[in-house]
């Protein structure tokens, strides 16, 4: 199959202009059919991407399934995956199904909200498959569109303002990256990221209105980028739209979000930032760290004190994000492989955390924690679930949240101790918060009269979470599924940059000498 | 004059007599009655000399002494001028009919302001130039005043006569200092004094002729007989004031910039790219607190020929290219956005108020679908054509090494992107409120989804616009 990745990525859309344009009609028979063509469509990507997996070879460091066409403006459309992207490509197709499932209960509008997670796959796919600055920036930032409307249309009580925020603060954080890849094109004379991958940026001290700035051209570059996905990440300070934008969004608009439109971020440091800009990236690279640290201490603090469920699950993903840009910059083998291994374990077990919580939002229609307490008497079965997936997100062994976390912290220490140490203290705090949550909300005298009659977890439910269970632990006890298909190409990059590294120390010291 | 200076300038006569033969027709014949047909025939006529001039002769051809120049330039802009004034007057044939506006004049007059836009983009002269813009203007200031018992409409076309006088003056102005000071108002003479030192007095006229221009694109800080007269005018008169006039505006600009002054672009380049910055951040954060969607999509254009100027700005045909192909796609843009503005009534009544779109997506889902995209679109948010139309804009200026105004152009369209984005909110997470009416008139209901669908599907391909841009960047930068 030549074009098997435009076909999964634009498989989802095609789907969602079909409900566009032909399913007529707003009642409930209407609805019912828009769900089943969604879940229909989105099975079917997650089938057909499995060829991609299996016929995926993981000795080859290079790009895959390449495919490359004309395309206006003098731009070309080129897609193709490499170890790095291609979990990613496969954790979204994996997801979409489940978040469909999520969203049966939805009645509100059900054929738009349906459309609008189509597109929104559409484009996250579209992400990890471009190979052109312009179509990845495309796909990067067409996706603030359904996610606005995903958080605006179905959302909760504020969730105007949360949808504003999103989009303004995102857009805002992208922009600069346009700039960027403008001047990345004007500089290389392409816009082919397999190009510019090896196309050195200079890295020659300038001056600009009498500051220095060591690194250079590529230091203005890797800010730029960094702004667009540090806010994506998000990354501490500019974290504080993720939060509201979680709260306010619909179940599985949540899930989405956590699961998969974070690790955009991740995936953009690992693609731009570290292979394409070296010197910046290292000069940069303790800033970065100690961000990372702030960020897992911090966030775990201010998650003790939330009484909101799904905000306290959000700064829980802040911290957990915050391992993972550790792990990126410490650019060894171990800290890459820990950051993409925590991304998408993190895929994992966010996405069924959001859904936890969804489960009895639908039954009591609220999030705060003190609306709770001794679940487990009436609902024993989503105890169990909540329990698994609650030491799943803390990192016990065994579950796929330990190796990330684990490997993430392994290649930290080896570039800095006390990032490392500062790290940790986060392990520590991630089950305090974690597991005081658990007990609030599961344990304890049902006292609540509104609780008395609260039913178990459907079969549905059941059906939606099995499969979230069976991965994050077949992940936890053989991590070397996903590191035996990322680690070639995390070593080639790893190679790449610290030879780069020493390219323009060597060609400093020339220059001194 | 010659059989040759006759033939190249044959569509100019061409739509020079029409306009008058319909003049006399109407006045002596069945008037108003016949104003839906000389209407359609003035619309069929612009599609007709586009589709002349835009398949027609090739190559460069100058005609009365310089003084007209037909250049594959001239004929991207008239071909865009002609048929967003054709798409203009098709659309507002309803809207006119139901308010008893539909005179025979309307359409005449349309007509004669085409003409001076033709004249103004093939002028190699600083007279033709003035000649050209003067006859647009006229038409222009009438028909925007062509609702004569409204006030407002009154209004807007004394307050646009007024403020078009007096940039016309100053253009009048700088165009005889120039002509002081090169000793010719022809602009191969004016580019063939520019070797070495630049007299003062013909900087002065420069700036004289700037002002006068940006006066006509309505950048800032001329811009402020825009909002008044776009509020007062007629929709379909804003509509079409918004679109042909702005195109032959920009047009004539970069002719003038790169035909008489080409040879010091750093000169103009800076006074240009002020100009872009203080239209992007003016029409960014002035639109926010308009409650009036015509006074906020006059914000919008003024913000919009900002970035358009950022390609001029940057002196290169990369830069030409770019702001031709942003002209193109603004145009594109507007032309569907105002096809549905002036569609929007209650209980009859015309309203603009943007509170009045509450919920239209429950209403009327395929046209709340479209003006999503328009809007996506005029924010400059991918996958929409208006993403490629900034991106090409701000390309030209980092090539040309001005990236701080590309960076000022991202981040003013960050600003400007709310105000879009609160019309999407009206209408997909507004309150219940008394809906608009659903009913929409065939034609601006077709223009309206072909235009978006055109945002969209023109990510695929631009059917050769590209190409056509480039070659009239080509001819104009040497």
């Amino acid at each position: 199959m030549e074009n098997l990745l435009s076909i999964i990525t634009f498989l989802p859309g095609v789907a969602a202009a079909i409900l566009a344009l032909f399913l007529r009609g707003d009642d409930a028979a209407a609805g019912r059919n828009a769900k089943w063509v969604a879940l229909i469509a989105t099975t079917t990507t997650f089938l057909v991407s499995l060829f991609v997996l299996f016929q995926f070879d993981p000795s080859d460091t290079g790009f895959q399934f390449i495919e490359e066409y004309d395309w206006i403006f003098g731009l070309k459309y080129k897609m193709g995956v490499d170890g790095i992207s291609v979990l990613l490509l496969i954790l979204t197709t994996f997801l979409m199904p489940i978040t469909v499932a999520a969203c049966w209960t939805v009645e509100h509008r059900v054929k738009e909200y349906m459309i609008a997670f189509l597109m929104l796959e559409t484009l996250m796919l579209g992400v990890f498959c471009a190979l052109d600055l312009v179509l990845f920036y495309l796909f990067f930032e067409a996706g603030l569109i359904p996610m606005f409307l995903i958080i605006g249309i179905w959302g909760g009580k504020d969730r105007i303002y949360a949808a504003f925020k999103f989009f303004l603060y995102t857009f805002l954080g992208s922009v600069l990256m346009l700039v960027a890849m403008i001047a990345m094109y004007v500089d290389a004379g392409t816009t082919d990221m397999v190009q510019l991958l090896n196309h050195t940026f200079s890295s020659e001290t300038l001056t600009i209105a009498g500051f220095h700035i060591v690194g250079g051209f590529q230091t203005l570059l890797f800010l730029a980028f960094f702004a667009s996905f540090a806010v994506k990440m998000p990354m501490w300070p500019v974290h504080t739209w993720l939060p509201d934008a979680h709260v306010q969004a619909p179940t599985a608009g949540s899930m989405v979000l956590a699961a998969v439109l974070l690790k955009m971020g991740g995936y953009g440091f690992l693609r731009f930032n570290l292979p394409m800009f070296p010197v910046a990236a290292d000069h940069l690279s303790l800033f970065c760290l100690w961000l990372s640290a702030i960020a897992v201490v911090y966030t775990s603090f201010v998650a003790l004190a939330q009484e909101d469920m799904k905000k306290l699950i959000a700064y829980w993903s802040v911290a957990h994000m915050g391992f993972v840009t550790m792990g990126i910059f410490a650019a060894n083998q171990q800290g890459i492989d820990g950051a993409i291994f925590q991304m998408i374990s993190h895929g994992l077990i966010s996405g069924a955390l959001f859904f936890c919580v969804g489960v009895i939002y639908d039954r009591m229609h609220t999030r705060e924690i003190d609306a709770y307490g001794g679940l487990v008497i009436r609902m024993p079965a989503y105890a169990l679930f909540f329990m698994y997936f609650t030491l799943a997100n803390v990192g016990l062994p065994g579950t796929s949240g330990f190796v990330g976390e684990f490997l993430a912290m392994i290649g930290t220490f080896q570039v800095n101790t006390w990032v490392a140490a500062v790290a940790a203290t986060g392990v520590i705090l991630s089950p305090a918060y974690a597991l005081w949550l658990y007990r609030r909300v599961i344990f304890g005298d049902l006292i609540k009269e509104a609780l008395k009659s609260i039913l178990d977890m459907d079969r549905r439910e059941t059906a939606i979470l099995i499969p979230l269970v069976i991965m994050t632990l077949y992940l936890g006890i053989y991590p070397a599924a996903v590191t035996d298909i990322i680690g070639p190409s995390v070593a080639a990059m790893v190679t790449n940059h610290d030879a780069a590294i020493e390219a323009a120390r060597a060609a400093a010291q020339v220059v001194q000498n | 004059m010659t059989p040759a200076d006759f033939t190249t300038a044959l569509p100019e006569f061409v739509l020079a007599i029409f306009a008058m033969g319909a003049l006399m027709a109407g006045v002596y014949t069945i008037k108003d009655g016949a104003a839906s047909l000389i209407l359609w025939a003035t619309a069929a006529l612009f599609v007709l000399l586009a589709a002349w001039i835009g398949v027609g002769g090739g190559g460069e051809r100058a005609a009365f002494g310089g003084m007209f120049i037909d250049d594959p330039f001239a004929r991207f802009a008239k071909v865009m001028i002609l048929l967003s004034a054709a798409a203009v007057l098709v659309v507002s044939e309803d809207f006119m009919a139901r308010r008893d506006l539909l005179r025979f004049e309307y359409p005449i007059l349309v007509a004669l302001a085409v003409l001076g836009m033709m004249v103004m983009v093939s002028s190699g002269d600083l007279i033709l130039l003035y000649m050209g813009l003067e006859l647009q203007s006229l038409a222009l200031y009438v028909v925007a005043a062509i609702r004569r018992d409204h006030a407002k409409s009154t209004e807007a076309g004394l307050k646009y006569f007024v403020l078009g006088a007096l940039s016309s003056g100053l253009l009048l102005y700088g165009a005889s200092l120039t002509y002081g000071y090169a000793g010719t108002t022809q602009f191969a003479g004016i580019l063939s004094t520019l070797g070495g030192e630049v007299p003062l007095g013909l900087l002065f006229g420069l700036v004289f002729l700037i002002s006068g221009l940006a006066f006509k694109v309505s950048a800032a800080p001329f811009h402020m007989w825009t909002p008044d007269v776009y509020e007062g005018a007629p929709t379909p008169v804003t509509a079409f004031l918004a679109t042909a006039p702005k195109v032959a505006a920009m047009a004539l600009f970069a002719r003038v910039m790169f035909d008489a002054f080409g040879a010091i672009p750093g000169d103009w380049g800076q006074v240009i790219a002020a100009l872009a910055v203080a239209s992007m951040f003016l029409g960014a954060i002035a639109a926010i607190g308009q409650r009036d969607i015509k006074r906020l999509m006059a914000y919008s254009s003024i913000a919009h020929m900002g970035f358009a100027l950022i390609g001029l700005a940057a002196g290169t045909a990369v830069g030409v290219e770019a702001m031709l192909l942003y002209m193109a796609i603004y145009v594109a843009m507007n032309v569907g956005t105002f096809a549905f503005i002036l569609s929007m009534e209650r209980d009859g009544r015309a309203v603009t108020d943007i509170a009045s779109l509450n919920m239209l997506s429950k209403t009327a889902p395929l046209q709340a679908m479209a003006l999503l995209v328009l809007m996506f679109s005029l924010a400059g948010v991918p996958p929409m054509l208006g993403f490629f139309a900034k991106f090409s804009v701000l390309n030209a200026a980092v090539a040309a090494d001005m990236s701080w105004l590309a960076i000022a152009g991202v981040i003013a369209s960050v600003i400007g992107a709310f105000y879009y984005l609160r019309i999407v909110f009206y209408m997909y997470f507004g309150k219940e409120v008394e809906a608009l009416d659903t009913r929409m008139a065939t034609v601006p209901w077709v223009m309206m989804v072909a235009m978006s669908a055109a945002m969209v599907l023109g990510v695929f391909s631009l059917f050769g616009i590209e190409g056509a841009a480039a070659l009239a960047a080509q001819t104009l930068v040497r």
